[in-house]
């Protein structure tokens, strides 16, 4: 039973690691500006704010996982955002608009599989086109002009989707919160989860396995361009405005949430939960470091500093596992 | 039967549990199989024998559906497969064991145990995670023999040695009612203690009764379990060789004389 917990405690150190940075971050700020960080305002803001970032990173995990990269989704969100807010000041309909923008965000992604999985291009090389050709046509359909959104405030979708809920917490939060859930719950106790650690771990002995290995490829990838639309939707919701920008910043930050929260870049290791967290760093460091007194141009150089930082203490712990293991020897004769 | 000495005739009532006849398949222009027969029988270990290049493994992955044949039948119990892949292959009772390829290392054990096959509730796809870990200990207790202190379910492969993955692999083939198991180089780059433990699981798998194939080439290892060896030179199979009909030695001597002559030595040749 002992030795139990003691193996339970050695695989979840990661993420016990990663939780430890977020309180350290925290503990820094509220040192550096205790009225700030006690007061509730503050995490109302992050509330509204890092969910749309969240989001992205939580689907861009299983992408990681699978040890594939997808550079493209931030103009996805603009994209779909786009065709939300089109379809909706065309319609007036906002649920048609909504059903037409995650449609899109679908069809997105299924086109990115279709070169990636089929036609067999590094997700890393069809994902740079890619980013380029979704912003380009954003650009194109929008002329580079934005679109209101104020007529969808007192829709019941703007409520569910954005609203505040009892006046103090933002939906989207809670949005994020249930998306990372069920992306957990996958990962850990579906069957696809298993298919997509083990695939991302060794693509050919999933494939002799008898796992399908297009299918679970080409369903990461669709499902990244389905949250990425939403994502999109919450952002122009949140703000009631398309702007053509739309997506932009997102791409560093999340894929660094994703790495920050342990998923290794080699594929066939990675938990939502890190993600979730990462997410969280990684967007309240900004508000804190300005809170904290810093000065704003400080905030990139902060960033670098933690996302190096961490990545060298999980490679340094990871080496230290295996060394442990080997020690005292769980398995030997 | 063209280049093909057998020395034992077969006197089996019952078709055999494989039987390749006659299997060309060329890549390009480089013909890696060049008419090649092959059989195995019921409870049956196969030694295949041959040097790089031989075309051991093109015959495997025709066998095992990864690949297919330009020419020739397989015939699984008497019948023929037809549009043979990689499913089928498995469904009939056709596992391999890779060395190098078979387990996701980063996962663990049971999840190993389980790929592709996984305990599910129903057409939920959630897994049956309890009863998949009780599964896996007493598989690898009762069938293969682990016998490690401390051995967990959840432990990831990464922390077994070479032997014990191997028998990992094995495991997971007798568990899931495999006929006939393929054990690609089993032994390569394994320590003498571990090559034992490899030896020793392969010796269960005709204790359950199975038949296997054991690709190799070190004779070293594949004559203690093997009950008769082909030898495959250059896309040809140049000789079925029965152990009762040959010491160790002379098995060498054979394998010499066949990379240099690309034929057995004459005495086993004519039969």
């Amino acid at each position: 039973m002992l030795d139990k917990i003691k193996l339970k405690i050695t695989e979840s150190k990661l993420q016990i690691s990663i939780f430890c940075v977020l309180l350290l971050v925290f503990l820094a700020f509220t040192i550096a500006n205790p009225r700030t960080f006690l007061s509730y305002n503050i995490y109302y803001a992050f509330m509204s704010i890092i969910p749309f970032a969240a989001i992205l990173s939580i689907a861009l995990t299983p992408i990681i996982i699978l040890g594939d990269i997808d550079l493209s989704f931030p103009s996805v969100m603009g994209f779909c955002a786009w065709v939300f807010s089109a379809v909706f000041n065309q319609s007036g309909n906002i649920y048609l608009a909504l059903v037409c923008s995650l449609a899109t965000g679908l069809f997105i992604g299924f086109i990115n599989s279709i070169f990636i999985v089929r036609i067999g291009i590094p997700s890393l090389i069809v994902t740079i086109g890619m980013q380029y050709l979704w912003r380009g046509l954003v650009m194109i359909a929008c002329g580079g002009i934005g679109l209101s959104l104020v007529d969808t405030q007192g829709s019941v979708l703007y409520k569910v989707f954005v609203g505040r809920i009892g006046d103090v917490v933002p939906a989207q939060a809670v949005w994020a919160i249930v998306i990372a859930i069920i992306f957990a719950v996958i990962l850990n106790w579906h069957r696809f989860g298993t298919h997509l650690l083990s695939v991302g771990d060794n693509v050919v002995s999933s494939r002799m396995m008898g796992v399908n290995v297009e299918k679970v490829r080409t369903i990461a990838f669709m499902q990244m361009g389905f949250f990425a639309a939403f994502a999109g939707i919450l952002a122009t919701l949140e703000v009631l405005y398309f702007w053509p920008s739309t997506g932009e910043g997102y791409l560093m930050k999340s894929l660094a949430a994703v790495f920050i929260g342990g998923t290794s870049v080699f594929g066939g290791t990675g938990t939502i939960f890190g993600t979730f967290i990462g997410s969280i760093i990684m967007g309240s460091l900004e508000a804190g470091i300005v809170s904290s007194g810093i000065s704003g141009f400080w905030t990139k150089f902060i960033f670098g500093v933690v996302i190096v930082l961490s990545l060298t203490i999980y490679a340094l712990m990871g080496k230290k596992i295996s060394f442990r293991k080997k020690l005292f020897g769980f398995i030997k004769k | 039967m063209k280049n093909n000495a057998v020395i034992s005739p077969t006197s089996e009532v019952t078709p055999p549990l494989v039987k390749m006849e006659d299997i060309h398949k060329s890549f390009g222009g480089v013909t890696a199989l060049d008419g090649v027969d092959f059989e195995v029988g019921n409870n049956e270990t196969v030694g295949l024998i041959g040097d790089n290049g031989a075309g051991k493994s093109t015959l495997i992955k025709i066998l095992t559906g990864v690949a297919r044949q330009d020419e020739g039948k397989i015939f699984w119990k008497g019948k023929e497969l037809l549009k043979h892949n990689v499913e089928k292959s498995r469904n009939i009772g056709i596992e391999t064991v890779y060395q190098d390829r078979a387990l996701a290392e980063k996962q663990s054990i049971w999840k190993n145990l389980f790929l592709g096959r996984e305990k599910v509730y129903g057409r939920t796809g959630f897994l049956k995670i309890a009863e998949s870990k009780k599964d896996t200990i007493e598989m690898l207790k009762k069938m293969i023999g682990f016998t490690q202190k401390g051995l967990t379910a959840d432990l990831s492969v990464s922390g077994l040695s070479g032997g014990e993955k191997q028998g990992i692999a094995i495991a997971r083939a007798l568990y899931f009612d495999a006929e006939l198991i393929i054990l690609d180089e089993p032994t390569n780059n394994l320590s003498l203690s571990e090559t034992n433990k490899v030896i020793n699981f392969c010796k269960g798998i005709k204790e359950h009764g199975k038949s296997s194939i054991f690709i190799t080439h070190s004779i070293y290892h594949v004559y203690a379990v093997a009950d008769k060896f082909i030898i495959l030179d250059r896309g040809r199979v140049i000789g079925t060789i029965w152990k009762k009909d040959i010491m160790m030695d002379k098995l060498i001597e054979n394998l010499e004389y066949v990379a240099k002559h690309g034929k057995l030595i004459g005495s086993y040749a004519n039969v």
